[in-house]
């Protein structure tokens, strides 16, 4: 597809595009580095010539992921060049290369420099190692050690002044004491050039010189959204995790490399784990937090707040430890034996009683894919039902459907590397530094180097008050939009007719149902003016690598499908798909909702995507989980809405629900705890007791990521380890062993010994996971699906070589408003979403210090629509809509659009499900969640109510 | 940007005009950040904390790097200062002759430390290193006007001068 071009496209645009795709070739530069010879491209620094064939050289201020000031002068070196020695010692870090140099690294004078630098440091350098947190992994200490430099002696003339600074110990995460401080400025750099927050910079002058915060304020007064980037990079004690503090010295410390639990990003990072002996001689582990590390594949060193400093759930004191079943509306302590013996004994009659569908199975974005495997197996072998579905179906069923029909495949097409080589990036229904916050440092990135963005977004979100353009469109008019914007590249033509006749079909029904889809017309409906839709059309289409990332702002409608496919639309019209930096790119929730997915823990698909009515394909997985094959049914099974909707009605009988709380994640929360009520036996497995678990008849204790083994699935299809870091929390027990209890207590038990032989399973059904294996992944690491077989090198971009589906289609999708529109009894719009410090319905993100930055919720409401009914900040609200009313406090923003109100559905206490309307999209089922009618009341504060003090809104 | 209710209000909004005249001047010339703070300076007298959110905002700079600025040059101030401010030579020649009991005298006389200003706003006080006047050593700038050959008896008749 890399050929087809615009057919206004001029041979200098062409000539131009070739030239800025082929920088000119760098010429091999040989040096020579201790006297090994060595040969770099041009524009290396020496020290990483000298890095590369493993001759260290100490750096304090140097990073290879930041700009480089050269201001430490740690790493000078000897250089002649020509015969002639350099003049000083040059700092190895910003001297390049050139050939015929001869390096020499470790000479007396250089040790002797060396040395002295850090006695300068040493000088005014609190003398308190004995107790300094970062004892044994300070680089001023390791190379003190290494150099022999000391403390200088007390009262000598080289015993300078200590700075006497206040430690800012003011916020759950991040301990600063500017004391230990040898200003590098590394956390400067980190703050601003990887997070782009630029909270910290320097301040004040010569020896009072520090690090400060914007006006030398506590972090907590600041714009500082505790990513804990300047603590991952502090060479000295200065900046320290707090969570961390007395629980261990360097060297006890373990590291495990896994996956992060919270988004769909999918960053690496090393468990840290503190093992300790007790006086009894047993050994207690503990996560006392999580190291990030430069060789991270999808992050690096970068983390989000939740990332860093959100695994205190793991030993949180409400994890569920034994196995509990309901006595007398009362939870009983009860052994894994008799918890298991009773549960397979009540679904076994049920199933005798009932037959196979009067089951539902609630399946996990949060759990493994060798669990949701398992799961689906249990579900469709030993329950004998398609009733499985998760969470997905509340977030991106719509892509996955809509996907599927467009292309033939339902996921991101292009990896998160390719934001960097994007040139037009378009941003739909995506509060992407919140959602995805590691992600958004890529787009955040881009655009400081001046990448063209444009945000759709009812909301001026971080990154729309960012980006070039914000289009702050109608809750719910997305289609009239995307339909206008598919007019004005096909009136204009600005399409690439190559490219549409070579690799798709359906075109001429896109023209005939976008013609009367004016910007004008479009602009009656989503109030964006005309001109600013067709300009954003324009850019789009004339982009060399256009690229469009959305979220949930497009598909929780009811017309979410369509959407989905209106945004497709736009790649095939303009061939912005199968190319390096362009792409449509769904940003995935959850940490493992693709991988969920994946493995068909969906009603209508077994894993792989194959469906449940392809008679081959349930031969092949009766083969492989020796089973009759008419055991498996054909018919596809009920979405999450329909189980409910099932169970209400009394059809449904029993649910199994792993890891999954749809009193709070789904919509119209009072109609799904009547449901969960009506069922004669609900299966639970869970970490906490959750607001779903409390109506279960069993509850089965589930391991955390930190103690079980398995893989997660990124956004970007990228099949990552999860690794175990500690034994099983009280008794509980990993949900693929819970599976496997309840299978053998039925009467089949599974074959697996680990997690890595259920993968093997995998691989051998599923033909997209078809060569990868723990063993591989834990060698080669992380690899992109499709990767078919074993010595596949994975496929991070999509429909390189045409589509999935054979050709891209278009669809013809007429707008429709939204379900709900506001009336007079009813009169703003409610919208749901997330926040940065918290996670989904809050069960692991609250059991954290997040709690602590972000203690409730709040209505964001415009101005306008306050003065109107006369609040004002931290007033509270009754909030009500045609299905149920919760309190809020409100919060007002300008950055809102009048007429509508914003909260997020991470806290119980505010649960504004109770609020939304499960009117669903006809074809993936997904509910109407961004958009439903509301009204607002003024009410009395909840006696003695203070508003939190240190409270971090984003904007 | 005043709180209370006091009768300054107009003249602040007065003050408020001219800042946001002078970010409209220089909003989109680069490099522009030091003679915004010193106009903004030489309108409000100090830089209050809002005229530097107002400067990092509108000239799209952090408010980090903006105070990085003001707090690493001597001619900025983030404080009030006096109707008169009071230089005191600690020079070596003033050294030798008693400078430093001049200084001392103030400081007590006026109740602040060095580089602070009186409650009622009627003198800011700091050393400085050398004013160049050593042969009248020891001796005080106030504002624009050289006071030398100083003893500590002498400080009172002259501070009168300046309300």
């Amino acid at each position: 597809m890399m050929q087809n071009r615009t057919k206004n496209e001029t041979v200098k645009t062409v000539i131009a595009r070739q030239v800025e795709m082929d920088p000119k070739p760098k010429q091999p530069v040989t040096v020579t580095i201790d006297g090994q010879e060595v040969t770099v491209p041009e524009g290396t620094t020496v020290l990483e010539a000298a890095q590369r064939v493993g001759i260290p050289i100490p750096t304090l201020c140097h990073d290879p992921e930041l700009s480089n000031p050269g201001s430490c002068r740690l790493c000078v070196v000897e250089i002649e060049l020509n015969g002639r020695k350099m003049r000083n010692l040059p700092p190895s870090c910003v001297t390049t290369v050139s050939n015929g140099m001869v390096v020499q690294t470790l000479t007396e004078t250089v040790r002797k420099t060396r040395k002295k630098i850090l006695e300068l440091l040493l000088a005014n350098h609190p003398k308190d190692c004995l107790r300094c947190e970062r004892t044994g992994n300070c680089r001023l200490q390791s190379y003190a050690y290494e150099y022999g430099a000391d403390f200088p002696q007390s009262g000598s003339a080289l015993d300078g002044e200590r700075q006497n600074y206040a430690v800012d110990d003011s916020n759950p995460f991040i301990l600063r004491d500017m004391n230990k401080c040898i200003l590098c400025g590394k956390c400067v750099r980190a703050c601003g050039e990887v997070q782009g927050r630029f909270v910290l910079d320097y301040a004040h002058r010569g020896f009072a010189t520090r690090v400060a915060p914007e006006m030398d304020r506590e972090l907590r007064d600041t714009a500082c959204v505790y990513c804990g980037s300047c603590v991952s990079v502090c060479p000295t004690g200065a900046i320290i995790e707090k969570n961390k503090v007395g629980k261990g010295r360097a060297w006890d410390i373990g590291k495990v490399r896994t996956t992060c639990p919270y988004c769909g990003t999918g960053c690496n990072f090393d468990l840290e784990i503190a093992r300790r002996s007790d006086s009894k001689g047993q050994t207690r582990e503990e996560v006392i937090g999580v190291a990030s590390s430069i060789d991270a594949p999808v992050n690096g060193r970068a983390l989000c707040v939740k990332g860093r400093f959100g695994t205190d759930f793991i030993h949180h004191r409400d994890r569920l430890t034994t196995p509990l079943i309901k006595k007398d509306g009362q939870f009983v302590e009860a052994s894994w034996e008799e918890a298991i013996a009773f549960a397979a004994s009540r679904l076994g009659d049920i199933h005798a009683e009932y037959g196979g569908d009067a089951f539902g199975v609630l399946a996990s974005a949060k759990a493994t894919n060798e669990e949701n495997y398992l799961l689906n197996r249990f579900a469709r072998t030993i329950l004998g039902t398609n009733n499985i579905d998760h969470c997905a179906r509340l977030c991106h069923s719509s892509t996955v459907a809509g996907l599927a029909a467009s292309f033939g495949s339902g996921a991101m097409t292009n990896p998160i590397e390719d934001i960097a080589k994007t040139d037009f990036m378009l941003v739909i229904g995506s509060n992407t530094t919140e959602s995805h916050p590691v992600l958004a440092l890529s787009m955040l990135r881009a655009i400081r180097q001046g990448t063209p963005c444009v945000v759709i977004d009812p909301r001026k979100t971080e990154l729309a008050a960012l980006a070039h353009k914000h289009l702050p469109l109608k809750p719910g008019s997305d289609l009239a939009l995307l339909n206008a914007m598919a007019h004005v590249i096909i009136t204009e033509g600005l399409y690439k007719e190559d490219f549409i006749k070579t690799y798709t079909e359906g075109f001429e029904t896109l023209c005939e149902a976008v013609t009367e889809t004016t910007p004008e017309w479009a602009e009656s409906i989503c109030g964006i003016d005309a001109d600013l839709i067709r300009d954003t059309a324009r850019r789009y289409a004339r982009a060399q690598r256009g690229s469009i990332y959305y979220t949930m702002g497009v598909t929780q409608k009811h017309t979410g499908t369509h959407n989905v496919m209106a945004i497709a639309n736009l790649a095939l019209l303009t061939g912005h798909i199968g190319r390096e930096g362009t792409g449509v790119n769904p940003l995935r929730g959850q940490n493992n909702v693709q991988g969920a997915c994946d493995m068909g823990a969906l009603p209508n698909v077994l894993p792989g995507y194959q469906p449940v009515t392809d008679a081959g394909v349930r031969e092949k997985f009766a083969r492989t989980w020796d089973v009759k094959i008419d055991s498996l049914s054909e018919r596809p099974g009920l979405t999450v809405g329909e189980m409910l909707q099932g169970a209400h009605e009394g059809r449904l009988k029993s649910m199994l629900i792993m890891g999954e709380n749809p009193v709070v994640s789904d919509p119209d929360s009072q109609h799904v705890i009547e449901a969960l009520e009506r069922l004669d036996f609900l299966v639970v497995m869970d970490l906490f007791l959750t607001d779903t678990a409390r109506h279960a008849d069993v509850i089965f204790p589930a391991c955390s990521f930190a103690e079980k083994e398995g893989t997660f699935t990124n956004t970007e299809r990228r099949v990552q380890r999860v690794r175990q870091g500690i034994q099983p929390v009280g008794d509980s027990r990993p949900d693929w062993q819970i599976i496997g209890d309840l299978a053998a207590a039925m009467g089949s038990p599974f074959p697996y010994r680990d997690p890595a032989s259920i993968m093997d399973e995998i691989a051998e059904t599923t033909p997209s996971y078809g060569g990868i294996s723990h063993h591989r992944l834990d060698k080669e690491g992380p690899l992109c699906w499709p990767c078919p077989a074993k010595d596949h090198p994975g496929t991070p971009r999509l429909h390189m070589n045409g589509f999935v589906r054979g050709k891209g289609k278009f669809h013809a999708v007429p707008y429709l408003p939204p379900a709900e529109q506001p009336d007079d009894e009813y009169p703003l719009i409610l919208s749901t979403g997330r926040r940065l410090f918290h996670y989904h319905t809050g069960t692991m993100s609250r059991r954290s210090g997040l709690e602590e930055v972000y203690p409730e919720e709040h209505l964001e409401i415009h101005p306008d629509d306050a003065d109107d009914l006369g609040l004002k900040d931290h007033d509270w609200v009754r909030l009500s809509t045609r299905r149920g009313a919760i309190e809020i406090a409100v919060w007002m923003t300008d950055r809102i659009v009048a007429g509508m109100v914003f909260t997020s559905f991470h806290f119980v206490e505010a649960m504004v499900n109770k609020l939304t309307n499960a009117a669903t999209d006809p074809i993936a089922k997904i509910p109407e969640l961004k958009v439903c009618a509301c009204k607002i009341e003024k009410i009395d504060c909840p006696e003695g109510y203070v508003p939190p003090a240190h409270k971090r809104v984003l904007w | 940007m005043c709180n209370c209710s006091c009768n300054a209000e107009p003249a602040l909004s007065e003050k408020d005009r001219r800042l946001v005249e002078l970010l409209n001047k220089y909003r989109t010339v680069p490099g522009a950040l030091i003679p915004v703070l010193q106009e903004a300076q030489e309108i409000y007298g100090y830089l209050p904390a809002e005229v530097l959110q107002k400067v990092a905002r509108e000239l799209q700079i952090p408010l980090a790097k903006v105070y990085g600025v003001v707090t690493f040059y001597s001619q900025f101030h983030l404080k009030p200062r006096g109707r008169n401010i009071i230089r005191v030579c600690l020079g070596t020649a003033c050294h030798v002759r008693g400078g430093a009991k001049i200084f001392e005298a103030l400081q007590k006389k006026l109740a602040v430390e060095d580089g602070e200003t009186t409650a009622d706003l009627r003198f800011t006080l700091e050393s400085v290193a050398c004013i160049g006047a050593c042969g009248l050593a020891p001796v005080i700038m106030i504002n624009h006007d050289t006071h030398g050959r100083l003893t500590p008896e002498k400080l009172t008749e002259i501070l009168s001068k300046y309300e």
